[in-house]
């Protein structure tokens, strides 16, 4: 899929570029978007150290065990034959947590776990399972109580009531992961049946 | 101060003072934990650099500026606001590039208008989907993804349309 996109990509936008006497910017962004990718590999490897390192000694102190006991019953429900004691599991946990109080950049590392370990308990396959999917979606849904960037941004423009987003926020992505999450499950489902 | 300052500092205190009373090695299991992390970032970065290369070249070529007249045209029937067909198109994109979409609609229409509202839900309630995916998948083997991106943008959709129409009844 990604070799695709990419292809498409680069392919439209020279011929769009040379069509449109804009090829001069084309060539500045192939020189420079490598450097802005690694900056921001690095910018993400510095939160990503302190928030694995954190949560490892959350790990530890049984933390994470805790909170998974709470997603529990939502977490059955939402994968399929999830082993809800393995490792995936507690990962998709602490990255469901970590969304949800606005800690993107702590959410991250424990998302590619779960993906991992999901991998491993699964089956390795060159398709993507039914809960991966699920839990993907998920991430490209922003489940989030507080949008802190939003708001701070909404601050520095001069916003007199810089929070009063928050509810129409909050009920946006619930209603959008809900139809997400939905469709995702039915197309799993007939796919199921389809191949029995 | 605001709520959301405290949340950060109080998770973080949270848990150095719940290992140090179960008698963790707390020094010994963080260096662990970020290095372990640090091993993922560097998997990860050929996929970041692929995909911004691409996005990037595409932003520069100014076909997805050309790409935001074709289809605005259409989304203003929704009662979407023009000014923000941009940020509806680049979200799900590029995050950078969304960021700098957003702060423009907010200095030219001001946070506190009708399209500086649904920026601002917008901004809030969607993620970088694609970029999502790409980085999700690339800790994997897997290359069919599914109906990954279908759902996924389906709730991007979900989400544009109703940001117009939350913000006109909530706000």
């Amino acid at each position: 899929m990604l070799s695709k996109i990419f292809s498409v990509l680069i392919i439209a936008s020279v011929l769009f570029a040379i069509l449109n006497g804009n090829i001069s910017g084309v060539s500045n962004a192939l020189l420079e978007e490598g450097n802005g990718a690694i900056e921001l590999a690095l910018y993400l490897m510095g939160g990503m150290c302190v928030w694995g390192g954190l949560m490892r000694v959350a790990d530890k102190a049984g933390i994470t065990d805790l909170i998974c006991s709470m997603f529990k019953p939502l977490g059955k429900r939402l994968f399929r034959r999830i082993n809800t004691s393995g490792k995936a599991f507690k990962a998709m946990c602490m990255n469901i947590s970590a969304n949800l109080l606005g800690l993107g950049n702590a959410a991250t590392p424990f998302g590619l776990e779960a993906m991992k370990e999901l991998e491993k308990e699964e089956g390795e396959s060159d398709t993507a399972s039914d809960n991966m999917i699920i839990f993907t979606v998920l991430n490209t849904a922003s489940i989030t109580i507080i949008p802190t960037t939003a708001a701070m941004l909404r601050l520095k423009h001069g916003s007199e009531k810089p929070m009063e987003i928050f509810p129409a926020v909050i009920l946006n992505s619930v209603i959008a992961v809900v139809i997400a999450v939905t469709l995702a499950k039915i197309i799993s489902a007939a796919s199921r049946r389809r191949k029995k | 101060m605001r709520f959301d300052t405290y949340i950060l500092p109080i998770v973080v205190f949270a848990i150095i003072l719940t290992a140090l009373i179960k008698k963790v090695d707390v020094f010994e299991e963080f260096t662990a934990g970020a290095w372990e992390n640090m091993k993922v970032c560097t998997e990860i970065a050929p996929t970041l650099i692929g995909l911004m290369l691409a996005i990037g070249v595409f932003r520069a070529s100014g076909a997805l500026e050309a790409l935001t007249g074709f289809i605005a045209p259409f989304v203003s029937g929704l009662g979407f606001p023009a000014e923000c067909i941009p940020l509806a198109l680049i979200r799900p994109i590029s995050g950078s590039g969304a960021l700098v979409v957003f702060e423009s609609i907010l200095s030219e229409n001001g946070p506190d208008s009708f399209a500086g509202k649904v920026a601002s839900v917008l901004q809030g309630s969607t993620e970088t989907t694609l970029y999502t995916i790409a980085v999700y998948f690339s800790v994997t083997r897997v290359k069919k993804i599914r109906h990954t991106l279908l759902c996924a943008l389906a709730g991007d959709i979900t989400g544009f349309i109703c940001s117009a129409i939350l913000v006109k009844i909530l706000l």
